[in-house]
């Protein structure tokens, strides 16, 4: 196909122009991760009732963001690959899955972390944390789903629906785990009770997420282009390319 | 002249006969012609059942009140758990003595074809659990109204295990790990199901309208009834392709 | 703009130290982690690329 927006779609073309676009993913996340990470940690102030303990909201609220946006994005892919039989796009899903999981695992530790103090016990049955475990699940299922069919197109189509049913799925978890943590624990705990926000408090979750968005996406494209080599292999333009001289 | 049992009969009358009458019913009917001859496993997820809500007491201790805190959702994940051991079945046998590929090659709609295996498959796993969750109720002291609250629950609740758990059984049909890779798949799912499900017996035991709960879940089988048989005929396709 | 008066303070985090900077650990050590097996996976699929190209190099060189 002759039109830019399939131009890119086959593995040939764009293993290259990933490799040329991942250093700058690189420089922005670390970029935006120095200027966030000063802020959060040295510019915001402490906070009135969770005093220094709250800075750990600068880590663990990009990593949930994260792990959601990723979830959706993934199932996009996924999706994609579905509908056009377009190799490339099912091969985004599968490289975005690991970093997503990541993310989500992250959530929860942070969340762990945050919530030990405040609130005295390693995990709270909060709305928010239940939900991250479950997408925590859900990542974890698309990859083993993937990794237990050995047809790669198989997997890949397997995989697309089981995110697909996730993704529709995703909603109506979170909306049924904050009724039933409302039902058991009243208005009482909640971490998404976060501090009210300072302005640098703000800026300095976004910069963090601004972070943790480039830096998955450098990581992404990293793990496309090995997906890419290992699928492609017997291709011949794979055996033309510098690394394989 | 040796007689032919009747699940045989029916597979061969299916594969046979052009399309006529309604394709669910004859899907329908011949699972349950099979399923009444592999009672054995019918029966080993009703036991299931029947020991799970035992262990729990056993485990935790007999005082009425803390069984009846604990009653709604042991008895729920118990049926969860029970309905997740039958999954397996609804696709594998026929794909492995080819009935399924039959199916998917057949003029019926592949959908209509799958709602009845689903349907068989609830009528076989699902409803036994419905019609025996109040006695098993009664081990943990749950009154009349929360007794009814948890089987109307469950009466709509488990055709939504088993919508859910047909896509999750169609994903993995022939692959290595199956039956814990299933699980993994398909309990996420599941939560909604059994937080409206638990929830609803727990607002009746506080003296709450269950309403609400009942609703949700309702509201959850409608949307099973209305994605499930498309996504698993799409898992079908492509695990067979 | 930075409200911190001394070093020793900022390590201090008001008490929490353990929990903010165990989940600034935490977080560093996961994405060094990912990165280093994403450069394993590679260093892996290119050196049976390379052993592939060698070997038809040699074969065409029989030819």
């Amino acid at each position: 196909m002759s039109s830019p927006f399939f131009r890119f779609a086959s593995p040939v073309r764009f293993y290259p122009m990933a490799g040329k676009l991942i250093p700058w993913f690189w420089m922005a996340a670390s970029v935006f991760g120095l200027v966030g990470l000063y802020v959060g940690f040295m510019v915001a102030p402490t906070d009135a009732t969770q005093g220094d303990g709250y800075r750990i909201i600068f880590l663990h609220v990009p990593a949930s963001w994260m792990s959601m946006f990723i979830y959706v994005v993934m199932a996009g892919w996924a999706a994609a690959g579905l509908a056009f039989h377009t190799r490339l796009s099912s091969m985004v899903a599968l490289a975005l899955a690991p970093t997503g999981a990541l993310m989500a695992f992250l959530s929860l530790w942070t969340g762990a972390l945050w919530g030990k103090p405040m609130w005295g016990t390693w995990w709270v049955w909060d709305a928010r944390l239940t939900s991250e475990l479950i997408l925590l699940f859900l990542y974890l299922g698309f990859l083993a789903l993937h990794a237990a069919i050995d047809e790669p197109k198989r997997a890949d189509r397997a995989a697309a629906v089981l995110a697909l049913v996730g993704v529709v799925n995703v909603p109506i978890i979170y909306f049924s785990v904050k009724w039933w943590n409302t039902l058991h624990q009243g208005s009482s705990v909640s971490l998404t009770k976060a501090p009210a926000m300072a302005q640098t408090m703000l800026w300095g979750m976004l910069l963090m997420a601004l972070c943790f968005w480039m830096y998955s996406i450098a990581a992404g494209l990293t793990r496309l282009r090995a997906i890419i080599l290992e699928r492609e292999a017997q291709a011949s333009w794979v055996l033309q390319l510098p690394e394989a001289a | 002249m040796k007689a032919i049992d009747a699940p045989v009969a029916a597979t061969r009358e299916f594969r046979a006969a052009p399309r006529e009458g309604s394709p669910v019913l004859a899907v329908l009917q011949r699972d349950l012609l099979l399923a009444m001859r592999r009672k054995g496993e019918v029966l080993t997820a009703l036991f299931f059942f029947v020991i799970v809500s035992s262990l729990f007491p056993l485990g935790i201790g007999p005082e009425p009140a803390l069984l009846r805190k604990i009653g709604p959702g042991v008895l729920w994940v118990g049926a969860l758990l029970a309905t997740m051991l039958g999954l397996q079945r609804m696709f594998a046998s026929d794909h492995a003595d080819g009935t399924l590929e039959q199916m998917v090659l057949s003029s019926a709609p592949l959908p209509l074809l799958v709602a009845g295996k689903i349907a068989a498959h609830w009528l076989v796993c699902g409803l036994p659990v419905v019609l025996l969750a109040p006695v098993l109720g009664l081990q943990f002291d749950l009154d009349a109204a929360s007794l009814a609250t948890l089987t109307l629950g469950l009466l709509i609740g488990t055709p939504v295990l088993s919508l859910l758990g047909a896509i999750g059984a169609a994903l993995t049909l022939g692959v290595r790990g199956g039956g814990a890779l299933l699980s993994l798949l398909v309990l996420p799912l599941y939560i909604p199901t059994l937080i409206f499900g638990a929830g609803a017996v727990q607002a009746q035991l506080s003296g709450l309208d269950p309403g609400g709960h009942l609703s949700l879940l309702g509201a959850l089988l409608a949307l099973s009834l209305f994605i499930a048989p498309w996504a698993t005929t799409a898992a079908l396709r492509i695990s067979l392709e | 703009m930075n409200h911190w008066t001394s070093l020793s303070d900022f390590l201090h985090m008001g008490g929490y130290a353990a929990y903010v900077w165990g989940s600034v650990g935490v977080s560093a050590l996961a994405l060094v982690v990912e990165q280093v097996l994403l450069k394993r996976r590679m260093e892996t699929i290119v050196r049976s690329l390379r052993q592939r190209a060698r070997a038809e190099r040699m074969e065409q060189g029989l030819a």
